[in-house]
């Protein structure tokens, strides 16, 4: 019984990470900006692919097993935003800052360069 | 419905998902307009790869799925940072006139 309730839960776990990743990949289409399309999927893609994790840890009955999705959880929850902070870095680095829509620029003032570098 | 007929039913309907999230962000791989783009969108492609091959490992209940998913997990993030590292070093020579 409790086995079921697992496998039961596994399946809520599992749809829900799949709606989490389309949710992310239809944001990344439809977003206006880089910025905005980078909290898409880092967010939404990090917790879709996460939740699938969990539900095959869920799922397979195994100590061993469970033990590695877990792993790749926190693997994943730590990595995704680094990746998407250097990726933001070096493109506010590169990129024209005139075609950017933004109203407030922080970094601006601190890393103490003009608009036009 | 049973345990097993659940399960069957969800793999299938979110093996569905997966494969029109990567098809989505496909779109965004082709049509980006800047490298950063691009980038981004292949990073969530490995993510929603590593879901996919997670759904596949609870379809057929070969746990040596989960091994790929982590590995394509490390391998997302490893092309990440080299791709934006790139956009950074390709750019420092000019600055300002980056496509």
């Amino acid at each position: 019984m409790i086995a079921d309730l697992a496998i039961y839960a596994g399946c809520v776990l599992l749809l829900l990470g799949a709606t989490f990743s389309l949710v992310a990949a239809i944001g990344v289409v439809r977003l206006p900006d880089l910025y905005t399309r980078m909290h898409a999927a880092s967010k939404a893609g990090a917790v879709g692919g996460g939740l699938v994790l969990i539900a095959v840890a869920l799922t397979c009955f195994d100590v061993g097993v469970a033990l590695r999705a877990i792993i790749g959880v926190v693997f994943l929850l730590l990595t995704t935003p680094v990746a998407a902070h250097l990726l933001a870095r070096a493109s506010y680095r590169t990129s024209d800052q005139s075609l950017l829509n933004m109203e407030i620029d922080d970094l601006k003032s601190k890393t103490g360069q003009d608009s036009k570098t | 419905m049973t345990s097993a007929a659940a399960l069957d039913l969800a793999t299938s309907i979110a093996l569905v998902m997966l494969g029109l999230a990567l098809l989505v962000s496909v779109v965004r791989i082709i049509i980006g307009p800047t490298l950063a783009d691009r980038v981004l969108a292949l990073d969530l492609l490995t993510v929603v790869a590593m879901g996919f091959v997670g759904a596949i490992a609870i379809r057929t209940g070969l746990t040596l799925y989960l091994d790929i998913a982590i590995a394509l997990a490390l391998l997302g993030f490893l092309a990440t940072i080299a791709l934006a590292r790139y956009i950074l070093s390709r750019a420092a020579p000019a600055p300002g006139d980056a496509p």
